[in-house]
């Protein structure tokens, strides 16, 4: 059992904690992205939900759709605030800490982000603000036209951003202009559509909706429990169970295409991701490992046989290369060092994101059968259900963060993968401790921000959906003395 | 013109573009303290603003991301050599946006908090993109690795730098005076129009010192700059005389003349190094390949128009005055 802490003896990022800038900085990113992404999915998961919920409304005129739609909207406002603010940090620490990265890729790497920036967050805010301050300035379909703008245009926000990701994971289109020591870029189109590109795409908008459809089963459950306004919550929790069972199956297909990606493009992560460190064919999937990385292998291990061939490859039979057979193949192609990520991370990440993901679907699953046909879930059974589908909302929020720390620490040592090297990327002439204040500061001001964002979503919560629908058509002639509908 | 010359106007243009549109909501949010005595006439002032800051701060993210995309060696070194500003600037954009989001629907005990953010949110980001681009344009200590080798102390003892701060910050307040007198009603609008006429009169002073020191004696950005003074002039005399439209016309085209006289100064060089000025960074040696260039073209050529229609569209819709009695009492 002392395997585990000597596997985190021997990992770079335990030993050097304090000042080495590039833990430093590797620290401050991990913490501020994964905390970006805390919101982003649910950003992107729930404005589509409020987009649907008010085109129930516009179609339909019932008042409870209405009611939905505000207090979805307000949770969604809640969140998209520190997903918004949370995302221009990335946007400036791209150069102030990694710098050399900066220089090196920005030829490539910067366009997308330039793009998302003039096609998406341009639509994004101002049709949000238009949103928030237009129920009565604009007529009605044109209000309703603006939400599924916003909605989609963070569903392309998500698509810029991850073909830039993708290119880290799997450069294409480029070539080394050795003169300028940089990559350039060669073929754009080869960037934003490669398959990589694609299917992270679709993976990571269907865990949004898993995320999405959790927070509405979850923040459903809490009302229903307590027997309020079932008129407005009944409907929010069957759409966010059907969607958790939806979302939950493209998640684990597009999952599957993943790995198979991963396996071609990225070996070492898919062999981490396993902790298999001979290589096996058939390979098994393990479920349970601990490992011993000084010796290169591993102590404690419990496995399904054959699955890990069919991950790869889709039979149950072809071999699977081992982390110490692909380290051997690395260091010959580029040169000694050591290729492997850490181990237990990426082994246990990959867990956690399937695990916590898929454990919301299982709620789903059941959720839809007690529900069944008009059903309320009454005796043992259904105060289990009411109680513990609170906290579905948790899962795959948690899930989808440790599938982003999977991706981007089973990477490693590259930053671009084959390219460069985390190492060489980091900004060479910002010191240590300036790094360290900025990682301090960041870090205490979201913890602010997070507690003040959850009392804020609780408080509303618990409020409940109180509005009531405007009774007369929008504002005609000039009205100027009307108080605006929904003003700061 | 070369495609690297296009892309440093377009870059000045989104810069300008940022400075013009957050220039005034910089400028009402630090009124929130001057001018609005009380929550209801706080919340008018907020609300003028409310539904266009964040398409305006997006402005920034654009010319950011786009600096990154075609100039990423300027865009390192400047984030990476101003650390400690930029990182200021971040936290305080943090708190300032999150205060819009949240004061009226957090706990009321905590408003006097959130108003604090909203105001020095406002206030201390002109100081301090005024720092940076009166130190970026005066010349820092860039080496041949394109690096930034001073200490961050250096930005505050750099003359431009300060004046640069003075001259942002109290021309934001003035153009957002002129904006508040714009779209309000009532007392708080003669309030926003007697802040107006003095603080544009006082910005002439350090904008001129500003654009005098940072004119390296091109004509072009020296006619620049005395139409920048001239126009805030007429903004001014213009708010006295109660033409509030043409007032707020004035003192943007001000802003933007302002900042076109610096962006044309400083041109070809984005970043002049102090110690050798082989080692500065210009259009040329900071600049993306052919190729990239090539498609950021096609893609801005093709939606920028489309932003500023729909965007142009938002103040249209929005173009109503407002005064207390369009604030709702329930929250
Ligand atoms: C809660 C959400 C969730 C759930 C249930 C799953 N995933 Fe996932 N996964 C993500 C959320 C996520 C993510 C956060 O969205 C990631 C991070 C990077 C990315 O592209 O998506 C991710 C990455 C990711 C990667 C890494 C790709 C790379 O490094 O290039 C693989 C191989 C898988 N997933 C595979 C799966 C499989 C086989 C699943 C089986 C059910 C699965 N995921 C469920
Ligand atoms: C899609 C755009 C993304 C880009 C361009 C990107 C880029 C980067 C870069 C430049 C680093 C620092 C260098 C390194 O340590 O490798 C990094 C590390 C990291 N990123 Fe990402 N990232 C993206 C998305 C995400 C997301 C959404 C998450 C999590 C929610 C995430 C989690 C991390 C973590 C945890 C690290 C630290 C890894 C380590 O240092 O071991 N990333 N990423
Ligand atoms: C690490 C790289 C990343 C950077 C540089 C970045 C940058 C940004 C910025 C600047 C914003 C604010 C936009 C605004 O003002 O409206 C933002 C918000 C957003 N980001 Fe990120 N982001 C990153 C990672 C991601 C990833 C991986 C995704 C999705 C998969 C994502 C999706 C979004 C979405 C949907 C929004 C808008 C919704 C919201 O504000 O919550 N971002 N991001």
């Amino acid at each position: 059992m002392t395997t585990f802490l000597e596997a985190r003896a021997v990992h770079p990022t335990m030993t050097t904690l304090a000042m080495d800038p590039v833990t430093v900085a590797r620290w401050q990113f991990g913490i501020t992205t994964v905390y970006h992404f805390l919101f982003v999915p649910l950003t992107i998961g729930t404005s589509f939900l409020v987009a649907g919920f008010q085109t129930a409304w516009y179609r339909t005129g019932q008042e409870r759709y209405f009611k939905a739609t505000k207090f979805w909207g307000r949770l969604f406002l809640i969140n998209f605030a520190l997903g918004l603010v949370t995302g221009i940090v990335q946007e400036f620490q791209f150069g102030m800490n990694w710098s050399e990265y900066s220089r090196f890729v920005g030829d490539i790497f910067g366009s997308p982000l330039a793009i998302e920036a003039l096609l998406a967050f341009f639509l994004e805010s101002t049709f949000l603000g238009l949103w928030i301050f237009g129920w009565e300035k604009l007529p009605r379909g044109l209000h309703l036209a603006c939400i599924w703008i916003t909605a989609f245009g963070t569903a392309a926000s998500a698509y810029f951003i991850l073909a830039a990701n993708s290119f880290m994971q799997h450069p294409v289109g480029y070539e080394i202009n050795a003169l300028r020591g940089r990559a350039e870029l060669t073929d754009f189109w080869a960037v934003i559509t490669q398959r990589t590109t694609v299917i992270t795409f679709f993976h990571v908008l269907t865990a949004c909706f898993l995320c999405a459809g959790a927070a509405l089963v979850g923040i459903a459950c809490y009302h229903l429990r307590k027997k309020r306004q079932p008129e407005v919550f009944r409907p929010s929790l069957k759409v966010g169970l059907w969607a958790l069972l939806i979302a939950g199956a493209g998640v684990a297909l597009s999952g599957d295409f993943q790995g198979k990606v991963m396996f071609e493009q990225q070996p070492m992560k898919m062999a981490s991701a396993e902790a298999l460190w001979e290589t096996q064919g058939p390979a098994p999937f393990s479920l349970f490992a601990i490992g011993d990385v000084e010796k290169g292998r591993n102590s404690v291990e419990i496995e399904i046989p054959r699955l890990l061939s069919f991950l790869a490859h889709g039979n149950f039979h072809d071999p699977v290369p081992g982390i110490n057979e692909t380290n051997a193949a690395q260091q010959a192609k580029y040169g000694p060092g050591d290729y492997r990520p850490w181990i237990p991370m990426a082994y246990w990440s990959f867990r956690w994101m399937i695990g916590f993901g898929m454990f919301s679907v299982l709620v789903a699953l059941f959720g839809l059968w007690v529900t069944r046909r008009g059903r309320t879930p009454e005796g043992a059974w259904g105060r289990w259900f009411w109680r513990f589908g609170l906290w579905t909302l948790l899962f795959p929020v948690i899930g989808s963060a440790w599938g982003w720390i999977f991706t981007e620490t089973g990477r490693q040592p590259w930053i671009v993968y084959s390219l460069m090297r985390t190492r060489t990327g980091v900004s060479a002439a910002v010191p240590a401790g300036r790094v360290l204040t900025s990682l301090i500061l960041f870090t205490a001001l979201y913890a602010v921000l997070a507690v003040v964002e959850v009392a804020l979503s609780v408080k509303y919560v618990k409020a409940g959906a109180y509005d009531t629908a405007p009774s007369a058509a929008p504002e005609s002639g000039d009205g100027d003395d009307r108080p605006l509908a929904f003003a700061y | 013109m070369s495609l690297q010359n296009f892309w440093y106007l377009l870059i000045a243009v989104l810069w300008i573009g940022y400075f013009f549109l957050e220039g005034f909501d910089f400028g009402v949010g630090m009124l929130t303290k001057f001018l609005a005595r009380d929550e209801v006439n706080r919340r008018v002032l907020i609300n003028t603003i409310g539904p266009v800051w964040d398409g305006n701060e997006v402005w920034v993210i654009t010319a950011i991301g786009a600096t990154f995309a075609a100039f990423p060696n300027w865009y390192a070194t400047m984030l990476s050599g101003f650390y400690v500003p930029m990182l200021l600037i971040v936290l305080l954009l943090i708190v300032r946006n999150v205060s819009f989001e949240y004061r009226g629907k957090d706990d009321p005990r905590r408003k006097p908090v959130w108003d604090w953010c909203l105001f020095l949110g406002s206030l201390l980001p002109p100081v301090l993109w005024g720092l940076v681009f009166g130190c970026m344009f005066s010349g820092t200590k860039i080496r041949d690795d394109m690096n930034f080798h001073g200490r961050m102390t250096d930005f505050l003892t750099t003359f431009d730098g300060l004046v640069a701060a003075v001259a942002f910050v109290v021309l934001f307040l003035a153009h957002g005076a002129v904006y508040a007198a714009l779209k309000t009603t009532g007392p708080i609008r003669d309030g926003a129009r007697r802040i107006a006429v003095p603080a544009m009169v006082v910005s002439v002073v350090p904008v001129g010192v500003l654009l005098i020191r940072v004119n390296d004696g091109g004509v072009l950005s020296l006619v620049v700059a005395y139409l920048a003074i001239l126009l805030l002039l007429a903004s001014a005399a213009l708010v006295w005389g109660d033409r509030d439209g043409w007032a707020f016309v004035l003192s943007g085209a001000g802003v933007v003349a302002m900042f076109s006289s610096m962006f044309i100064a400083v041109f070809p060089v984005v970043m002049p190094s102090s110690l050798n000025p082989d080692w500065s960074l210009t259009v040329q040696s900071a600049s993306s390949s052919h190729y990239t260039l090539t498609v950021m073209t096609v893609v801005a050529c093709v939606f920028t128009p489309v932003v500023l229609l729909y965007q142009g569209w938002t103040y249209w819709v929005f173009r109503k005055r407002i005064g207390v009695r369009n604030i709702p009492t329930a929250h």
